[in-house]
């Protein structure tokens, strides 16, 4: 049995703790969160252990795994104090808000041969891990250009008083919606080493962006474009979307199918055929224990369990590989300051996420006001 | 705890298909979106089925069914039989509203502000103490406003929330649901479920005998959790009221084929199927006819 202890109750945190407490290789041995109503709760109810304070639960010696669901600001230390303590850890997606702290805490994970895994769990949706394998495969011939999209309706009126509309604490639009995408650009076709033309807009929030649009450059000469948006309510939920395209056709993937335009050549699977095939989730799925909201929460804290188990410590969502999509986030924040400097004409309506320092003019203007 | 074991209908209607739920394809579900965005194109397609004697609807508690009940509520002749078998929560409401205002935030914008002072006061009570009976007795009864006056003889909890609920290891949840309907709205609990096996035993242990359970039954095993062969044996073997939803796997499995495979299995009481035209909504019903009751 692995002696597990969860940190953080939120959304995402509530959400692991049924998974994990209902798999049939885990002991769950306590669970915390700062706010002592949600966990005290809890304990009322279920009599799972609770603590306030995370260090509490570590120090308590009697554990083998971590997962970590708290907002990201949190994530680089808790994840050091878990290394530190030998644990095997799962955080929750983004990984770091400083990719240097994340590429170190890789680092020392690899170091102590500890499991280490980040949740984005697009990698475990049946549909996107059959992209995987066809483009490995090379069904798409040499891959071009890719298009990844991610929308849904979290950001909908000009308030919101959790995290996720505070920059400092990890949140907008780039690190909850668009780092999925990212971390699918990275998983399907590479991760890029540029980025250009950055727009980080504002539509309702305060603090943070609810766009983000950028171009991506690979060091083969692929070129992508990311498209995310958390305000649109026209889709019912977060809905991420990929498009690739190569020599020998189209791959468009989402989790509820694959659509495939095959142009000259069938590679990867005989049953393929040229023009269009169609690849749906009830065949790509495959069957998990416990089942809430979607197979690939539970596929991809089974996956954490079983390299455990197994002493396997590369994951298919390490920690290496959310520190390449915290980089790119990275780099995209960097450059929508140089595009917001380089940008020769503006509409009058725009605004930026980023504050724009004031230029003469406007402080002359502001002064005489 | 005995409960009544009243005759349900074979046949109910479900209504992912009028909001834009497809677990095929999205490119389908926005389009089954578009078409039905004017309240009048969704009672289009009930008076269709009822009219060919499918007389359970049974729908999420999402905001748009209101205007639905407004109308049978008008109409009590056209709708003399129909029944509504609502699914609670709209769960998409609640996880957005813990997204944008955080565990408690969406917990105080759910209970009631206003109205009834008794309702006011067992709410802050009910935070206060942490008394999840009674915070959940509210926010199931602010879910049921919108069916006021209408038969609603199953209450359904949605399968989000029952399978946390069964992950959590909360199974005296079940029990607080399940009360409070029976008591309440003298209607019979429901439960949907992904993890049928599981929650069965949960629900026995807990005192809820031969209840409603309604989950994904499909000859492809698609969300089963538990496997087909233990889903068969359980229904085969142990005292509760199947209901099958997901029939044809989201159209994965022919109609024939999928509609064969679950009147083959005597023990399920009521199939729910969810469809847009008349044509579909005729033929499968014939086929369930057909299969059912020999024709």
């Amino acid at each position: 049995m692995i002696r597990l202890a969860l940190i953080g109750l939120g959304k995402m945190g509530i959400s692991h703790l049924a998974i994990v407490n209902s798999h049939p290789d885990v002991r769950l041995v306590a669970v915390c969160d700062t706010n002592a109503y949600v966990s005290s709760t809890l304990n009322k109810y279920t009599g799972i252990k609770v603590f306030t304070d995370y260090r509490q639960v570590l120090a308590a010696g009697n554990l083998d795994a971590v997962i970590i669901a708290t907002p990201p600001r949190f994530h680089g230390e808790m994840v050091r104090a878990a290394l530190d303590q030998h644990l095997h850890v799962f955080c929750e997606k983004p990984f770091c808000l400083n990719a240097d702290e994340g590429a170190e805490l890789a680092a020392l994970a690899k170091d102590r041969g500890l499991v280490n895994q980040v949740g984005y769990h697009c990698r475990f949706v049946g549909a996107f891990k059959e992209a995987k394998r066809l483009v490995t495969a090379g069904t798409l011939g040499r891959v071009h250009h890719v298009r990844a999209e991610s929308y849904g309706p979290v950001v909908l009126r000009p308030k919101g008083a959790s995290w996720r509309a505070q920059r400092t604490e990890g949140g907008g639009c780039l690190y909850d919606y668009a780092s999925h995408a990212i971390d699918l650009v990275t998983y399907l076709v590479g991760t890029p080493d540029r980025v250009s033309g950055t727009v980080l807009n504002r539509i309702f929030s305060q603090d943070v962006e609810d766009e983000v649009y950028t171009t991506l450059y690979f060091p083969d000469g692929m070129t992508g474009q990311l498209s995310s948006n958390w305000s649109d309510e026209s889709y019912r939920k977060l809905s991420t979307k990929m498009t690739i395209w190569g020599t020998n056709g189209r791959l468009t993937v989402d989790r509820q199918e694959v659509q495939l335009f095959l142009r000259d050549n069938v590679v990867g699977n005989p049953a393929l055929k040229l023009g269009w095939n169609v690849l749906y989730t009830t065949e790509l799925t495959d069957e998990v224990w416990y089942y809430l909201r979607g197979e690939e929460y539970s596929a991809q804290i089974d996956h954490f369990i079983r390299c455990i188990e197994t002493k396997q410590t590369e994951t298919i969502s390490s920690f290496a590989s959310a520190v390449e999509t915290d980089q790119i986030v990275s780099m995209i924040v960097e450059d929508s300051g140089v595009a917001r400097n380089s940008a020769t004409k503006r509409g009058p309506h725009q605004e930026r996420a980023v504050p724009r320092k004031k230029g003469i003019f406007r402080r002359v203007r502001a002064l005489l006001a | 705890m005995t409960q009544t074991n009243s005759a349900m209908e074979r046949i109910l209607l479900g209504d992912n298909q009028f909001f834009g739920v497809n677990h095929m394809s999205e490119e389908k579900a926005r389009a089954q979106s578009i078409r039905f965005q004017d309240d009048r194109s969704i009672i289009e397609v009930l008076d269709i089925a009822y009219d060919a004697g499918i007389r359970v609807f049974m729908c999420t508690t999402h905001e748009r069914v209101a205007a639905i009940c407004d109308h049978v509520r008008g109409n009590p002749e056209r709708y003399k039989d129909f029944q509504f078998f609502p699914c609670m929560p709209y769960a998409h409401k609640y996880a957005d509203a813990v997204t944008e205002h955080g565990m408690i935030g969406a917990l105080k914008r759910f209970l009631p502000e206003q109205g009834a002072l008794n309702a006011l006061f067992k709410g802050g009570m009910s935070v206060a103490t942490k008394d999840m009976e009674g915070i959940a007795q509210l926010l199931i009864d602010a879910e049921m406003k919108m069916f006021a006056g209408l038969s609603t003889p199953v209450i359904f909890l949605q399968n989000v929330v029952t399978d946390l609920l069964l992950g959590l290891g909360f199974g005296t949840a079940f029990r607080m649901f399940a009360d409070h309907v029976i008591q309440r709205y003298g209607a019979e609990p429901g439960f949907i479920t992904m993890n049928m096996p599981h929650l069965l035993d949960v629900l026995e242990e807990v005192g809820i005998s031969n209840p409603i359970i309604c989950a994904n039954i499909n000859k492809i095993g698609f969300r089963m959790c538990g496997g087909v062969k233990r889903y068969e044996e359980t229904i085969a073997t142990r005292n509760f009221r199947p209901v099958a939803m997901s029939v044809l796997a989201s159209g994965a499995i022919p109609p024939r084929e999928a509609i064969a495979y679950v009147c083959g299995q005597r023990a399920i009481r009521s199939i729910v199927f969810g469809a847009s035209s008349r044509a579909n909504i005729v033929e499968t019903k014939r086929l369930i006819d057909e299969m059912s009751y020999g024709g």
